[in-house]
């Protein structure tokens, strides 16, 4: 199938799919409290702008994600570069980390509630924590799995140790060091959008959390297409710049 | 003579860390630097998960989480492996509908509760369903991938052998599938347990991500942080248990 009529078929299933749901609706097989008609929600995305400053909330939890995954990011180099350098640290802490990577840390949301209240730090400390983990985890891997020859050609070039580490070992580790930056910024994006929907404060969960406790079904709706659409702008954008930095 | 052991091994570190980690623990609890009760003393946190695994109140909170992670669990592998094995096999189905699998895949699923919940009621319910909707991604991605990667000799061997394909799937497709499907359920269970919990944590009036936020709704921290460690613990021991059935 070419790329075109790729994006032919699925925009038509998209189309279809909205058509399905309008009729649904419409032909009273659903109710319109549970579902929202895609008309409707339409209809409600100008009364997002005007009264509920949609785009604040995206910039809001974009901000939010952003400062999260920075703080991870040089939590995570540092602790990464550690565990590598010594070589008994990363050896103890390695399977201690992977652990945290599959337990559910977003559950610990509550204990930095108790520390820090109801304040955008509870929602940025735990996009810290839970994308910090991947970065650690990466970085070390990354560092671990550069080829020996490398690093003894730098000695023999009698290279310093910072020039060792800036021109060897991390442009060979970078392709996996970002993927420690990529999976360390989507899991700080979930946690976000989680805990503030959670804890009722911030940008675009909070949002769907209010919508849902006044009942505006649409808007609720049209605020959840905005959130799958951003992480999915996020993920993307994440992939293009990845391979952008691949071929230059 | 024996060549000099290290001193720093893996396991003295653990051992080491656990012991600052709960020297410093103890230590900020008795500082008085934090609002008092915030970081209760290890005993009083011990004596909680003490009288808490001593109720019978946890054990029905339990039993009800446990309910909804294995209903959510069975939905999500069920439906995960049967959508996995239909994109797998038709490419252009799975060309068309890839793109919003993975824009689901990576949006924070928290935010579909109150979908739920307007589907399901505020019951246990809703969360099940919101359990199965995490655990289906991971599913479906990974039954999806191994279908891809499948050897298409044993695909033509089936095809020769004129199989239905109801033969296909049942002689072809799931033994050469057995390990992707248990590794994307090994994850699926992971994100399930958090789908529930969270779930409860929201609105809920049963079940341990209930409890545990009662506690703090309560102002009760020591019992707050002692069902989080159980929580944790619980979730860490089903992602090893997982993996060994998965052979990872």
């Amino acid at each position: 199938m070419t790329h075109d009529r790729t994006l032919l078929a699925r925009l038509a299933g998209l189309a279809g799919l909205v058509l399905g749901l309008e009729a649904l609706v419409g032909g009273g097989l659903v109710s319109p409290w549970v579902l929202a008609p895609p008309t409707e929600i339409a209809r409600a995305v100008p009364g997002l702008l005007r009264d509920e400053d949609l785009p604040r909330m995206v910039l809001i939890t974009l901000g939010e994600t952003l400062a999260a995954t920075t703080l991870a990011a040089a939590i995570g180099v540092a602790a990464g570069y550690l565990l590598f350098v010594c070589r008994p640290l990363g050896r103890a802490y390695e399977p201690w980390l992977g652990a945290l990577f599959a337990a559910p840390t977003v559950l610990l949301y509550p204990l930095f509630l108790v520390v820090f209240g109801r304040s955008l730090a509870t929602i940025v400390a735990m996009g810290v924590v839970t994308g910090a983990i991947p970065i650690i985890i990466k970085m070390r891997e990354g560092l671990l799995g550069v080829p020996r020859v490398l690093l003894d050609v730098g000695r023999s070039f009698k290279l310093t140790e910072a020039a060792l580490v800036r021109k060897i070992l991390v442009p060979a580790a970078a392709p996996t060091i970002f993927t420690g930056f990529r999976l360390g910024l989507i899991y700080a994006l979930v946690n976000v959008v989680g805990v503030e929907f959670l804890i009722d404060l911030g940008g675009l969960g909070r949002l769907v959390s209010d919508l849902y406790y006044r009942y505006q079904i649409p808007a609720m709706y049209a605020v959840i297409l905005c959130i799958v659409g951003v992480s999915l702008v996020v993920f993307r954008g994440l992939g293009a710049l990845e391979a952008r930095i691949r071929t230059t | 003579m024996n060549p000099a052991r290290p001193v720093l091994t893996a396991g003295r570190v653990q051992v080491l860390t656990l012991l600052a980690a709960w020297a410093a623990w103890e230590g900020l609890a008795r500082s008085g630097w934090l609002y008092s009760g915030v970081v209760p003393s290890s005993l009083l946190v011990l004596r909680a998960l003490a009288s808490q695994l001593a109720s019978g109140e946890f054990y029905r909170h339990l039993a009800v989480t446990l309910g909804e992670v294995g209903v959510g669990f069975a939905v999500a592998s069920l439906a995960g492996v049967a959508v996995g094995l239909a994109l797998g096999a038709r490419r252009v189905l799975g060309a068309v509908l890839d793109p919003y699998v993975q824009a689901i895949a990576t949006t924070p699923k928290i935010v579909f509760l109150p979908i739920a919940m307007l589907v399901f009621g505020v019951g246990p319910e809703s969360k099940a369903a919101l359990g199965a909707l995490s655990g289906f991604f991971p599913v479906v991605i990974s039954t999806e991938a191994g279908m891809r990667l499948m050897s298409p000799v044993h695909v033509r061997v089936g095809r020769s052998f004129n199989l239905s394909p109801r033969q296909m799937v049942t002689k072809i497709y799931l033994p050469s599938l057995v390990r992707p499907i248990v590794s994307g359920m090994r994850l699926g269970l992971g994100v399930t347990v958090i789908g529930v919990l969270l779930g409860e944590i929201k609105l809920s009036n049963t079940g341990l991500g209930f409890l545990a936020i009662e506690h703090y709704n309560h102002y009760r921290v020591p019992e707050m942080y002692a069902l989080l460690l159980v929580i944790f613990a619980l979730a860490v021991a089903v992602n090893a248990l997982m993996s060994r059935l998965a052979g990872d």
